[in-house]
């Protein structure tokens, strides 16, 4: 019994997958993807759509889903609070920044990427340095406030950079990227923010049981034999290298972190070992759902970030009236 | 104060329909925005009271010295304001020209800023079609008629002969034009970032996409396979030949795949203003080789003497032209 919610969850991501593969605006049929897969020859332009385009963006939209979702519920457990999602800290906003930073110097993707991932890991790494130094206040508390702040500095300057960006070339290109897409990832950004996604979650998955200490107040976890501040770190690091390497390749795509927490948290409980998986596989197949849509239903692309919020907001307002204390 | 000062001249209805009376002498005219700026500079250079941004030492080059190093006085209209309405009021100006759109929106915010500032202002229409008229419109409110009507009838004797070649053309490859570093933003038929492509009658392979900028997927572009691709973003021409995804697509393979110059202002896109004759016969001349057979360096260095006051030297013709992707090898 225990073991339905996976096996639903896990069931409807294969599905999903198989259907993401067989659907997009380059007509490719089931057996050219069959005749593929068994080594035999198609043609060069549905081996590059297949391989090149189509593979790696169900593999980003699997890998986002599944990273912001994590960092979502480490995140949401240990804040002891229901509104947080991964970009509490400001590693979003960081990232944003840097990105709209290297698309104003006109650089190449690579670098956009590189400058948004090192932006979202130094906002986070500065938020943590201030918060960590505000003596006197509940240190959970410190940090969501120096994230708050922080965070809207970091958006006067993302503003700051869009009002002095050249209006016809680089604002439309800074104003896509705040709208996140899927639509450019390649081979190579899988091989990138693949490895620092497992460097983020091995860590969680190996200390699941004392994440759950996380939500007791500090004396009492301490008195369990958990260093709390130590593993807050560690929550923090592992958290922020999952949602900036996701953010990077991804740009910013709301919701997932926020409301897939809550769904897997109804379905199975608070207990992180058991509710990390299921968020992870929700996440993947939302995100997955929502790249296909964005992708097929017009000539043009629909950004992701409007669909998550489409489907997100009633979503969330349902769950919330059926919760029953499951806090 | 003279009497002669203070009578106005008879009025001149702009695009908007709005009804213009300029003071019978003007001396300093603001430009909102790089569209009106270019051609405010080409009627009268010495009366430009600034540039809607600094020029950059790369775009300096090409222009007469003083008239480069004018001050930076911010954009009024489009998209994001950046100038302050007592800026406009200090630079001392009689006019406020804007070049582009002719929407309710632009229209309300003219008026809005004239009876603010007490200043006319003209709204007039920045399509590649209506330069001449506009540059004829904006010689009569600037009180510069016969330089206008000679840069005026000059358009549109090139426009006349531009599409002559487009229609003589026998074969209309299909278009796909590539913007940002990853290609993916393009514009529908009707935008304005195509009007180029519009003007020669090409045949835009985003043309089903709304007009307007946006953001299409690579199995889209694949799907449409255009045998040349225009684009006005360096990384993603450089990206462009090691990219696997791209090799898929016809005009990579065909090695045609172009990069517009962009000084000192963009050929091809933007800013969305006379400039883009250039980029007509640069396109032309890619996508209709035999009909444009035209000396381009003789006629990037005529508009250049006529729009900007100074003729490209040959190293900087051979900067401008000999680009890696601007034409073919």
């Amino acid at each position: 019994m225990r073991a339905i919610p996976y096996l639903a969850a896990g069931g409807a991501l294969i599905a999903l997958t198989a259907l993401a593969f067989a659907v997009g605006r380059y007509p490719v049929s089931l057996s050219e993807i069959f005749s593929l897969v068994t080594g035999q020859g198609v043609s060069p332009n549905v081996e590059t759509v297949v391989m090149q385009v189509r593979g790696p963006r169900v593999l980003g939209a699997l890998l986002v889903g599944a990273g912001l979702a994590a960092a979502g519920t480490a995140y949401q457990g240990m804040f002891r609070n229901p509104l947080v999602s991964p970009d509490i800290l400001g590693v979003s906003t960081g990232a944003a920044l840097g990105a709209v930073l290297g698309i104003f110097l006109s650089q190449e993707i690579f670098i956009i990427q590189l400058f948004a991932f090192a932006g979202g890991l130094a906002a986070v790494g500065l938020v943590y340095w201030i918060g960590s130094r505000l003596r006197g206040h509940d240190p959970l508390l410190a940090l969501v406030l120096t994230g708050v702040v922080v965070g809207t500095l970091l958006g006067s300057a993302i503003a700051l950079l869009k009002y002095l960006a050249d209006p016809y070339n680089q604002l439309p290109a800074i104003t896509y990227w705040l709208l996140g897409s899927l639509a450019a990832i390649s081979p190579k950004d899988i091989g990138y923010s693949l490895p620092l996604v497992l460097v983020g979650l091995v860590p969680m998955l190996l200390l699941r049981w004392r994440m759950n200490l996380l939500a007791l107040p500090d004396d009492e976890a301490r008195a369990l034999g958990v260093d709390t501040r130590r593993l807050r770190t560690l929550v923090v690091a592992c958290a922020t290298l999952m949602t900036a390497s996701a953010v990077a390749i991804s740009g910013i795509i709301g919701w997932v972190g926020l409301l897939i927490p809550h769904a897997a948290r109804m379905l199975v409980g608070p207990d992180f070992g058991r509710l990390l998986p299921l968020a992870m596989l929700l996440g993947a197949a939302f995100l997955l759902a929502v790249d296909t849509l964005c992708r097929t239903i017009a000539t043009i692309e629909v950004p992701p970030g409007v669909l998550t919020a489409l489907i997100g907001t009633p979503f969330f307002l349902w769950l919330f009236a059926l919760a029953r204390r499951t806090w | 104060m003279s009497a002669g000062e203070c009578v106005a001249q008879s009025a001149v209805v702009d695009a908007s329909g709005r009804e213009i009376r300029p003071p019978a002498k003007v001396e300093r005219v603001y430009a909102a925005g790089p569209p009106a700026s270019m051609l405010v500079f080409a009627i009268a250079p010495d009366k430009l009271t600034g540039w809607t941004r600094a020029m950059r030492p790369s775009e300096a080059q090409y222009l007469p010295e003083r008239y480069a190093a004018l001050p930076e006085l911010g954009r009024l209209t489009g998209r994001g304001n950046t100038a302050n309405v007592e800026v406009v009021l200090r630079a001392k100006t009689d006019l406020i020209a804007d070049v582009g759109s002719t929407g309710p929106s632009l229209a309300s915010l003219a008026t809005q800023v004239q009876a603010q500032t007490r200043i006319p202002y003209a709204l007039l229409d920045g399509r590649i079609e209506s330069t001449p008229a506009t540059l004829r419109a904006l010689g009569k409110l600037m009180g510069n008629e016969a330089q206008a009507e000679k840069l005026a009838a000059w358009y549109e004797r090139e426009l006349a002969d531009a599409k002559q070649r487009v229609s003589r053309a026998g074969e209309h490859p299909l278009v796909y034009y590539g913007r940002s570093p990853s290609g993916l933003q393009t514009g529908g038929k009707g935008s304005i970032n195509v009007e180029a492509l519009d003007f020669l009658g090409a045949r835009n392979a985003a043309a089903e996409a709304r007009a307007g900028l946006v953001t299409v997927s690579f199995e889209q572009v694949i799907l449409w396979d255009p045998e040349v691709i225009l684009t006005t973003d360096s990384n993603f021409w450089k990206s462009v030949w090691s990219d696997p995804r791209w090799r898929a697509v016809k005009a990579v393979a065909a090695k045609r795949v172009y990069l517009s110059p962009h000084l000192p202002f963009g050929w091809f896109d933007f800013p969305p203003g006379a400039n883009r004759l250039l980029g007509v016969w640069w396109a032309g001349k890619l996508l209709y080789p035999k009909e444009f057979d035209l000396d381009l360096r003789a006629k990037v260095t005529e508009f250049h003497r006529l729009f900007y006051h100074q003729e490209p030297s040959a190293a900087q013709l051979d900067a401008l032209l000999g680009e890696p992707g601007v034409l073919p090898k």
